[in-house]
C-alpha cells in the first residue's frame, strides 16, 4: 500500500499525499501553483484545463490530451503529467511559437488548452491532415478567434514534422508501477492489476467508487456532489485492457478506452468510426472507455444504439460468476442496468460484419463536434441478392434507454431497400418510439429526424452523398 | 512632420502605427504565463465565495436559514441584503437593481447571499446547503405573454420618420411577417471573477474581470458606503468580455467587496460556469413584428416594425440596446417613412445586458429578413433589392433618426465581395446542383453591414490617458480601456510608440487603474481604440513637444528640424538617444508626464426625439456565405464565406483581421447552433458547454476568405484615420442566416419566402422546410 500519489509532473519526480480523489486541476493550480491550466466549465467540454498524459510502452512513451478538471489525483498515478508550462523548455515549444506568431489567442484564456491538444497531435501524428487537425480541437473551445489562426498554426507545426513532448526519460517512467492500492487522508484508491482482485474488491467493497475513465462520474465530482472516499479503478486491470481479434470478432475489455477502439473498428465499419471520432473529443476518448459508456447507461450515449445494432454482446463478470448478454437486454429502465453491485462489465465482443452487411450510424445534433446527441441512429441490414434477409436497428435519445426498434427491423426483412420499404421502416420508427422533449430538441423533432434517418440510410446505400459534412 | 493632429498622420511616414504586430500578451498566452485573476498569488488569509442562487423564476423570499452552511469547516459567514452597509443597488443606469434579492426574487439564479469559505469547494459546498423558504409564484417567461400584460421595465421607445402608416397603405405591395430571434450566452472562456483586498481605514481594492472599471468602483463604493476615492478597481485582462462584462461585473466585484469589507480578509469570487450562466445577463432575444409596403421592384416605400426584446427582470442596459436596435433597422437602406418600436418586455429570467452588437444585430437581422421575404415574393434576386434600397444619390442619405450618411461605402464594398467571391458563377453552379439535388441545398447570400460607430449616449463618449516618460527612456502607459483580447493595448501602445519613434518594447502597458485614469466609459461599443487611441495620443504628444523644446534647444536649431527616429532624436547629422534626451528634460525640470482627455466631436442625440446625430461615422463591411442544408434532418453547414471589412486606416491589421474572423464566427454561431432554452418553470436549462454550443473550429467555412478594405481612411478625424472594428462584424455572420434560408427557399421555388426562426438550428431549419411543405400545418 502507498500513501502518496507518483507521478512526473514536467519530467520531475512527484510524490505528493494528497487525497486521490482530488482534481487534477485543483491540485495544480493550488499545490505547485501551475496556473497556466484553467477552469472553463468543470464539465471537460470546454478544453482549457487539458493536459497532457503519457504512458510508457515500447520503449517510448504515448502522450495524449486529456481534461484535468474531472480527472482525479488517482488516476494519474505511476503516469507522466505534461502542462502547459513544462512544454516550455528554454524555448517555447514549436506549438507554441507557431500559435504565438500566427495571432492564434485573443484573450488566451482558452490557449494554454488548445496549446496542450495541438502539442499532442504534433506528437502522435506528423501527417496530419485538416480533418486529423479539427479531430484534436474538438474538444478545445475558443470564443475569440474564430480558429482560423489556431488550425494555420497546427497546419505549419504539421508541416515542418511534428514536435516531442518534452517528459520523463521512457525507463524512468516504466520504473514507476502504479500501485495497487493508495490511502491517503482517509481516503483509499485501489488500482488492481487482475480481474480477479478487481472483482475481490467489488464484492468486499459495496460502498466504493467504481471508476473506469472518469469522464461522466468525474464531473459530479468537479461539481462538489460529494467526496470519494474509497474507489476501485479499472483502468490497469489486464483482462479489462485486452484487445482481441479473432476471424469473427473484435473483443474488446471494458477498460479499453474509445481512442483505442476508435482504431481497432475503423477497417471494418467506417460509419462507428466517424461516430466515435465525434464521441466526445480526442480528450474525454482518451480516457473514456467502451465499457463505461455502456455501464452509465445513459439514454443518450452514442456507443450503445450502434453497439446494439451491431448486435455485440457483453460479458459481466462477478467474483463467483460469468454471464453474457445482448447488449440490448442489458438496458432496463432510466439509468438502470442488469448489472448487480458486485459485477462488472468484463468485455464487449463486436462480431465483424457479415457477407453482404451494411452498417451506418447518424448522429444529429446542434453541433458536429463534441455535442451529445439529439437523435442517434444505427442500422445495419445483411443483404441477399439485393433482398435484405437481417436487420438491426438501435436509437439513442429517443426513449429512456439506448432502444433497438424491431418493428422499423421487420419493415425492411424480406423487402429491397426501396423508397416504399424506407417509408415502412420510418412509419414503423415513428410508431414505436415515443421521446422526450428537451434542450436538444422536441419530441416532434426527434420523431420526424428519427424516421427520415430511414430514408437518408436508403439514399446511403445507393451511394448518395447524405451528410453536409461529406461537402 | 507634423503629427500634432492626427488627421495630418496619414501623409507621414510610419513605423508602428499600421503594422500588423502581435497581440502584446501572446508569447504569454502560449506559455501559461498570462496572469488572470484567479491566478494571482493568494495573500494569507484570503476567503472564497460562492452564490446563494434563487431557484425558481420568480418567488417570494421569506426567510433562509443558513445554519448548516454556517457549520461547514472553513465558513466564515453568510451574507445577504440586510448587511449591506451602503446602498444594495447596481443599477448601471436606472437606480433600483438590488444586487442582493430583498424579498422578490424576480428570476432562476437571482443573487440572494453570498457564502464564504476558507477554500472555492467549501464556500459552494455551504452555499447549496442555504435552505431558502420561497414563496414560488407564477413565471412569465415568454415576452409575447409579457407584452401582451404590459409588463415592461422601460416604457416603449419609437424612432419615427415620415409617414410608415399613410406609406404602406398607399403601396402596391404589402408584406408582413414575424421574427423570432434567440438570445446569445457571451461565454467568455474566463467565468466572472473578482479579488477584493481590504486596506487600512476602509479602503478596498478590487481586481475584477470587467469592461468597465471605473463602474466597478463606485458600485463597490456606495454598496460599502464608502467615497469612491476610497475604492480603488483594477484589471490587467480579462478572459473575453464580449459585453457580458460591461455592466454585470459589479455583482461579483460588489459580493467580493462586502465580504472583504465584513470580514476585513482577502476575498476572491468565481462564478462556477453554471453559476455564470444561470446568473447574469446575456444577448436579448426578441420577436420583431413588421410591415412592409414596396413599390413593383421592391424599393421600401414604408416600413413599421415592432420590436419585443426580452429586457428579463430589470432594465440594465436595456434601453441602449434597443436604441441601438431602433437605429440600426436601416442597416444599409433609404427608409424614408420608417415607424420603429421598441417595447422592453419583463419577464422571469435574468436581466440580459450588452453583447457585441449590442441591439444592432437584432435590427440588422430583421430588416435583411424583411428584404429577404420581399425580394422573394416578388420573385426578384434579393442582391437587386438590396441594392435599389441602399442609402445613395437614388434614395437618400437621411436616417430614420436624423443622421446623414455621409462616410458611404456600400456599393464599393459589395461589388468587391460580390466579385472576390465569384458570385455570378457559383450562384449559376449552386443552382444546377439544387436541381439535381433533392435532399442536400446549397444556399448563398450576399448582405451588407452599415454599423454607427459610438455610444448613443453622447456623454460615455470621452477617454483618458495617462503617459510617463521615464529617465531611462522608457515609457508607461495607462488608459481607461481595458483589454479583453481584443488587441486594444497593443494598438494604444503602437499609437504612443509611434509618437515618440521608439521601439514598441519602450512602452509598458499597464493594468486598467481607476486610481490612475479615473471617470472613464466601459470599454465597450466597438470605441476602445478610438476614444483611449486618441487620448494617448494626446498625452504623448504633449510630451513629445516639450521633449522637442528641449532639444532644439540642446542643438541649437528650430523645433521644426528636430526629428525623432528609431529611438534617437535627429537635428540634422546630430542625434542623441531618446533617453538622453529625457535625461536633460529631467534636469531642465520640464515635465515628463500627462495625462491627457479625448471627447469624441460632432455628436449629439435627443432621447426624447429620438433624433440626432449619435454616431461620430459609420463603418462597411459585406459578407458572401454559402451553406448546405440537409432537408432530413435540418442540419447545416456553412462551406464558404468571403468577407470585406472596412476598418479605415487599420492601426494594426492583424489585430483586426482576428477581430473579423472571431465576431464572424459568433455572429454566426448565435445564428446557427447557439440555443438558450428554458423551461416551462423558466429555468433555464442550457447553462454549460454540454448543453449551449459555441462553434467549435470545424464549424469555420473551410473556405473563410477575410479581406480588409484597402486604401479606405476614415473621413473623420479619428485616431491615424482609422476605424472601429470590434463589432461590426459580428452582423455579417447573419449572411450565413439567409444563405440557410436561400438553401430553403430553393425547395419551394420562385414567389415563396420561407420563415426561418433565429438561430437557424436543426430543429428550426426542418420546421421552416414543413412550413413551406404544409404551410395551413404550420401555421396552426
Amino acid at each position: 500500500m502507498a500513501n502518496s500519489i507518483r507521478f512526473f509532473l514536467n519530467g520531475q519526480k512527484q510524490d505528493v499525499a494528497v487525497r486521490p480523489d482530488t482534481t487534477v486541476l485543483e491540485w495544480l493550480r493550488s499545490g505547485p501553483r501551475l496556473t497556466g491550466t484553467k477552469e472553463g466549465c468543470a464539465e471537460g467540454d470546454c478544453g482549457a484545463c487539458s493536459v497532457l498524459l503519457g504512458d510508457a510502452g515500447d520503449g517510448e512513451i504515448r502522450y495524449h490530451a486529456a481534461n484535468s478538471c474531472i480527472m482525479t489525483m488517482g488516476q494519474i498515478d505511476g503516469r507522466a503529467l505534461v502542462t502547459v508550462e513544462g512544454l516550455k523548455g528554454e524555448t517555447l515549444h514549436p506549438v507554441q511559437a507557431a500559435m504565438a506568431e500566427n495571432g492564434s489567442s485573443q484573450c488566451g484564456f482558452c490557449t494554454p488548452g488548445i496549446v496542450i491538444s495541438l502539442a499532442g497531435l504534433a506528437a502522435n501524428d506528423a501527417a496530419a491532415d485538416d480533418h486529423a487537425i479539427h479531430d484534436a480541437l474538438a474538444g478545445n473551445l475558443c470564443r475569440c478567434t474564430g480558429y482560423r489562426p489556431i488550425v494555420e498554426a497546427a497546419r505549419k507545426v504539421v508541416g515542418e514534422g511534428g514536435a516531442a513532448i518534452p517528459g520523463p526519460a521512457v525507463a524512468a517512467l516504466a520504473a514507476l508501477e502504479p500501485a495497487a492500492e493508495i490511502a491517503t487522508s482517509g481516503a483509499v484508491f485501489h488500482q488492481p492489476q487482475m480481474l480477479d482482485d478487481l472483482l475481490k474488491l467489488r464484492r468486499d467493497r459495496p460502498g466504493a467508487v467504481l471508476l473506469a475513465g472518469g469522464t461522466d462520474l468525474g464531473v459530479a465530482l468537479a461539481d462538489f456532489h460529494g467526496d470519494w472516499n474509497e474507489v476501485i479503478s479499472t483502468a490497469h486491470v489486464r483482462e479489462l485492457r485486452s484487445i482481441e481479434e479473432t476471424p469473427t470478432h473484435l473483443g474488446f475489455g471494458a477498460a479499453v478506452t474509445w481512442e483505442e477502439v476508435l482504431a481497432r473498428v475503423a477497417p471494418f465499419y467506417p460509419s462507428f468510426a466517424t461516430l466515435i471520432r465525434r464521441f466526445g473529443s480526442t480528450q474525454i476518448r482518451s480516457m473514456g472507455t467502451i465499457g463505461g459508456n455502456i455501464g452509465t447507461a445513459s439514454p443518450i450515449g452514442d456507443g450503445p444504439p450502434a453497439l446494439i445494432a451491431l448486435g455485440v454482446e457483453i460479458e459481466l463478470a462477478s467474483s463467483g460468476d460469468r454471464r453474457t448478454m445482448p447488449l440490448e437486454d442489458f438496458f432496463l429502465d432510466y439509468r438502470k442496468t442488469e448489472m448487480k453491485p458486485d459485477e462488472v462489465i468484463a468485455s464487449i465482443r463486436i462480431p465483424k460484419p457479415a457477407v453482404g452487411q451494411e452498417f451506418r450510424v447518424y448522429k444529429i445534433s446542434k453541433r458536429y463536434d463534441q455535442d451529445i446527441s439529439t437523435v442517434c441512429g444505427a442500422f445495419s441490414i445483411v443483404r441477399e441478392g439485393g433482398i435484405v434477409r437481417s436487420a438491426r436497428i438501435a436509437f439513442g435519445g429517443m426513449a429512456a434507454i439506448p432502444k433497438r426498434v424491431p418493428e422499423a427491423e421487420t419493415a425492411l426483412v424480406g423487402k429491397s431497400l426501396d423508397e416504399d420499404a424506407a417509408r415502412a421502416c420510418a412509419a414503423a420508427i415513428r410508431n414505436a418510439l415515443s421521446p422526450l422533449s428537451d434542450w436538444r430538441g422536441s419530441a416532434q423533432y426527434r420523431l420526424t429526424v428519427a424516421a427520415n434517418l430511414a430514408e437518408r440510410f436508403r439514399r446511403d446505400l445507393s451511394g448518395e452523398t447524405v451528410e453536409v459534412m461529406a461537402l | 512632420m507634423n503629427i500634432e493632429n492626427p488627421h495630418q498622420a496619414k501623409t507621414v511616414q510610419r513605423s508602428i502605427v499600421g503594422r500588423g504586430i502581435a497581440h502584446d500578451s501572446a508569447a504569454r498566452h502560449v506559455a501559461g504565463e498570462a496572469t488572470y485573476i484567479d491566478d494571482m498569488p493568494e495573500l494569507p488569509g484570503t476567503l472564497h465565495a460562492a452564490f446563494v442562487l434563487s431557484p425558481v423564476a420568480h418567488g417570494r423570499l421569506r426567510g433562509f436559514d443558513a445554519s448548516a452552511a454556517l457549520a461547514v469547516t472553513g465558513v466564515a459567514g453568510v451574507w445577504s441584503a440586510a448587511d449591506v452597509p451602503g446602498i444594495n443597488d447596481v443599477g448601471p443606469v436606472f437606480p433600483g437593481e438590488p444586487l442582493f434579492a430583498e424579498e422578490l426574487l424576480d428570476h432562476e439564479g437571482r443573487v440572494i447571499a453570498v457564502v464564504a469559505a476558507d477554500s472555492f469547494e467549501a464556500a459552494y459546498r455551504a452555499a447549496r446547503l442555504v435552505k431558502l423558504d420561497i414563496e414560488e409564484l407564477p413565471a412569465v417567461v415568454d415576452v409575447e405573454a409579457a407584452h401582451a400584460a404590459k409588463s415592461y421595465v422601460l416604457p416603449p421607445q419609437t424612432v419615427s420618420e415620415g409617414d410608415a402608416a399613410g406609406a404602406i397603405a398607399a403601396a402596391p405591395h404589402v408584406f408582413s411577417g414575424k421574427l423570432r430571434m434567440g438570445g446569445q450566452d457571451h461565454f467568455y472562456l474566463e467565468t466572472h471573477i473578482a479579488y477584493a483586498i481590504p486596506g487600512e481605514g476602509g479602503d478596498m481594492l478590487v481586481h475584477s474581470s470587467t469592461q468597465h472599471p471605473t463602474e466597478v468602483q463606485h458600485h463597490v463604493a456606495h454598496l460599502l458606503g464608502l467615497h469612491a476615492n476610497a475604492v480603488e478597481c483594477q484589471v490587467r485582462r480579462m478572459g473575453g468580455g464580449f459585453g457580458g462584462k460591461e455592466s454585470q461585473s459589479t455583482i461579483i466585484a460588489g459580493a467580493a467587496a462586502l465580504v472583504a469589507a465584513k470580514t476585513g480578509r482577502p476575498c476572491k469570487l468565481r462564478l462556477k460556469r453554471r453559476d455564470d450562466m444561470a446568473g447574469t445577463g446575456k444577448r436579448h432575444d426578441y420577436v420583431a413584428i413588421w410591415k412592409a409596403g414596396t413599390d413593383n421592384r421592391g424599393r421600401i416605400l414604408g416600413l413599421e416594425v415592432e420590436y419585443l426584446a426580452r429586457a428579463g427582470n430589470l432594465p440594465d442596459l436595456t434601453g441602449a440596446v434597443i436604441t441601438r436596435t431602433l437605429t440600426h433597422t436601416d442597416n444599409s437602406y433609404f427608409i424614408a417613412n420608417a415607424h420603429f418600436v421598441g417595447h422592453a418586455c419583463k419577464t422571469n429570467t435574468v436581466s440580459n445586458t450588452a453583447f457585441r452588437g449590442f441591439g444592432g444585430p437584432q435590427g440588422i437581422l430583421t430588416i435583411e429578413a424583411i428584404i429577404d421575404t420581399v425580394a422573394r415574393e416578388l420573385g426578384h434576386d434579393p442582391n437587386d433589392v438590396r441594392r435599389i434600397n441602399y442609402y445613395g444619390d437614388e434614395t437618400g442619405d437621411m436616417t430614420p433618426y436624423g443622421q446623414k450618411v455621409e462616410d458611404n461605402r456600400l456599393i464599393e464594398v459589395t461589388d468587391a465581395v460580390l466579385a472576390s467571391a465569384f458570385w455570378q458563377e457559383r450562384r449559376r453552379e449552386i443552382d444546377e446542383y439544387n436541381a439535381a439535388s433533392p435532399i442536400i441545398r446549397r444556399g448563398l447570400a450576399m448582405m451588407p453591414v452599415k454599423f454607427g460607430i459610438s455610444f448613443n449616449l453622447t456623454s460615455l463618449n470621452q477617454a483618458g490617458a495617462l503617459v510617463h516618460v521615464y529617465l531611462d527612456g522608457s515609457i508607461f502607459l495607462n488608459h481607461g480601456g481595458t483589454e479583453m483580447g481584443q488587441g486594444l493595448f497593443v494598438k494604444v501602445a503602437q499609437v504612443v510608440a509611434e509618437v515618440f519613434q521608439v521601439d514598441l518594447d519602450m512602452v509598458k502597458i499597464s493594468s486598467t487603474a481607476t486610481g490612475k485614469v479615473p471617470n472613464t466609459s466601459a470599454t465597450a461599443a466597438s470605441t476602445g481604440s478610438d476614444l483611449n487611441g486618441m487620448a494617448a495620443f494626446k498625452a504623448a504628444t504633449a510630451i513629445r513637444t516639450r521633449m522637442t523644446d528641449v532639444a532644439a534647444e540642446h542643438f541649437g536649431v528650430t523645433q521644426e528640424e528636430i526629428v525623432f527616429r528609431e529611438g534617437r532624436v535627429h537635428a540634422g547629422n546630430e542625434s542623441i538617444s531618446f533617453g538622453e534626451l529625457a535625461k536633460m528634460a529631467w534636469a531642465k525640470r520640464v515635465q515628463l508626464s500627462e495625462a491627457a482627455h479625448y471627447a469624441t466631436p460632432k455628436i449629439h442625440w435627443d432621447g426624447k426625439a429620438m433624433k440626432g446625430r449619435p454616431f461620430f461615422y459609420f463603418t462597411y463591411g459585406a459578407a458572401v456565405a454559402e451553406v448546405a442544408v440537409d432537408t432530413l434532418t435540418g442540419e447545416t453547414r456553412c462551406l464558404r464565406a468571403d468577407i470585406l471589412q472596412d476598418v479605415g486606416s487599420p492601426l494594426n491589421p492583424a489585430i483586426d483581421l482576428g477581430q473579423i474572423e472571431g465576431a464572424f464566427v459568433q455572429g454566426m454561431g448565435w445564428l446557427t447552433c447557439e440555443e438558450l432554452w428554458w423551461d416551462g418553470k423558466g429555468r433555464l436549462r442550457t447553462v454549460g458547454p454540454s448543453t449551449y454550443k459555441i462553434p467549435g473550429s470545424r464549424d469555420v467555412p473551410p473556405q473563410f476568405n477575410v479581406r480588409i478594405l484597402d486604401n479606405a481612411p476614415n473621413r473623420e478625424e479619428t485616431i491615424f484615420r482609422s476605424k472601429a472594428i470590434g463589432e461590426p462584424p459580428l452582423m455579417l455572420g447573419i449572411s450565413v442566416w439567409l444563405a440557410i434560408r436561400d438553401a430553403i427557399a430553393s425547395i419551394a421555388g420562385k414567389g415563396v419566402a420561407p420563415e426561418l426562426d433565429a438561430p437557424a438550428t436543426p430543429e428550426n431549419v426542418l420546421r421552416a422546410i414543413t412550413r413551406l411543405e404544409a404551410p395551413a400545418e404550420a401555421a396552426s
